[in-house]
């Protein structure tokens, strides 16, 4: 398993022009399978439309504790883009104002960025009916100054959102690194210990699923029956829901679906298993992704494939919802990942 | 023409059968469709079961398709192949236990 990212590696993958080249040629170039945009045309569902916002993600640091097999955000410790505190302060000024229902933290491990309490307990002010951080639980194990986090969580009531690709330790540890499981079960632990995740709890701890390999997501409602009954049989452990989320065909995703000779094959199957329904309830239509240095994307994958919002409002300095929203949605190949099956966002299953 | 008899991009053409006959063929895959879902057994269940028999029936397409759809459900290596042996247990008993025919003819014959 790597311990750098695709960036320090160099691997030309790094590079999001490549990948979108890749999305692209091939397969898609030839007319063996049709692009995102013929699919979706078929239905008249192309262009894709911005609705109300409802969730304002916010990345603030591609920097993990973790370097994660498919990871599409490319993150680990290796990687230096770190939200500041000025850009912080303006997505603040955003978050008093926006009419989203969500506000959701991501990363990297959002943890590590050197101003994410200031931050946590500045937004939490605003109120917004569902605080989402996204944390990778081993990061609450890595060094003792992470040690408190399931109580920093707690006091300003933050809804924990946290990957765990299976109930054994030898597929999570195979996707996420030696140990991860055992460090991942103990922060587990340590959530329900001070109510997360518990039945009738408010503090809410839902959990993520992707497939460890190239295939796609089982159905979302038995995984997470299976999860629950082995989580609590096994370790006691209990959380709300899981979402079973599929992976995307970039970064370290299409690296590894390349190396293994995967790829074709993947984007069959995402291509056979188009779901129209799942179109119309697409994340990027109700979601903005802001990153790390203050750029707005439609979804955290247009991010990391440097695909901007197609608006003239590019920043969060700039952010004007009522001009974001109606906008086109910006699409490409890998947006078949979203619309395979009951379809995926980082909420789960859309249809 | 293929010039082996098996073609892994055959399976995803397995639902051109009903062009040749739509009747028949809608009526099986609804009948496929309905027999692996959730019932007295789970999905999951079906699942392993049908991943055995694929092995047992040494149908390459449905190996593919069954690996697949018991990855796809968060089945463990290890408990696929004990399903395999669940198989292939079988397949040999009814093999060997086919013995005690040969043993009773021997006895009758040379006994």
């Amino acid at each position: 398993m790597a311990t750098k990212s695709l960036h320090k590696r160099d691997n030309a993958l790094a590079q999001s022009k490549k990948q979108l080249e890749i999305l692209s040629n091939g397969i898609f170039q030839n007319g063996e399978l049709p692009t995102f945009k013929d699919k979706i045309a078929e239905t008249s569902q192309f262009p894709l439309k911005a609705k109300p916002l409802e969730i304002l993600q916010i990345n603030v640091g591609y920097m993990c504790n973790q370097v994660c097999e498919h990871c599409h955000v490319d993150a680990g410790p290796d990687r230096k883009e770190i939200m500041t505190k000025e850009t912080m302060q303006q997505c603040l000024e955003v978050i008093k104002k926006t009419g989203a229902h969500t506000l959701d933290l991501t990363g990297g491990a959002p943890e590590m960025n050197p101003n994410f309490r200031w931050f946590v307990e500045e937004a939490a002010k605003a109120g917004i009916k569902d605080f989402i951080i996204r944390s990778n639980l081993t990061i609450i194990r890595a060094n003792k100054k992470y040690y408190d986090l399931p109580e920093f969580f707690k006091k300003h009531n933050v809804h924990v959102v946290s990957s765990m690709p299976h109930w054994t330790r030898g597929k999570t540890d195979k996707q996420r690194g030696d140990g991860v499981f055992d460090k991942s079960i103990k922060a587990l632990q340590e959530l329900n210990a001070i109510g997360y995740g518990m039945p009738d709890s408010n503090l809410r701890l839902d959990l993520v699923y992707n497939p460890s390999g190239a295939f796609l997501p089982g159905d979302q409602a038995s995984m997470e029956k299976d999860f629950k009954k082995a989580l609590m049989e096994d370790f006691g452990i209990q959380f709300h829901n899981l979402f079973a989320i599929t992976n995307l065909p970039i970064s370290r995703f299409l690296d590894y679906l390349i190396a293994s000779e995967n790829y074709e094959d993947y984007m069959y199957q995402l291509v056979d298993a188009y779901n129209p329904a799942a179109v119309a309830n697409v994340m990027c239509t109700n979601t903005l992704s802001v990153s790390w240095d203050g750029y707005l994307y439609d979804c955290d994958f247009n991010q990391m494939l440097e695909l901007p919002v197609n608006s003239k409002v590019k920043h969060i300095s700039e952010y004007n919802e009522d001009l974001l929203e109606g906008r086109n949605i910006v699409i490409s190949q890998h947006c078949y990942g979203c619309t395979a099956g009951a379809g995926s966002s980082c909420q789960g299953t859309v249809a | 023409m293929s010039k082996t008899y098996y073609d892994p991009a055959d399976l995803r053409k397995f639902g051109n059968i009903t062009e040749w006959d739509e009747e028949l063929g809608n009526k099986f895959f609804d009948y496929y469709g309905k027999v692996f879902e959730e019932g007295a057994l789970t999905a999951r269940e079906k699942s392993l079961i049908a991943l055995a028999v694929a092995h047992t029936e040494q149908c390459p397409y449905c190996i593919d398709a069954y690996t697949k759809d018991t990855l796809q459900r968060g089945v463990t290596k290890e408990e696929m192949m004990e399903a395999i042996h669940v198989g292939a247990a079988i397949k040999s008993g009814a093999t060997l236990v086919h013995g005690v025919q040969m043993m009773d003819k021997v006895n009758k014959l040379d006994g």
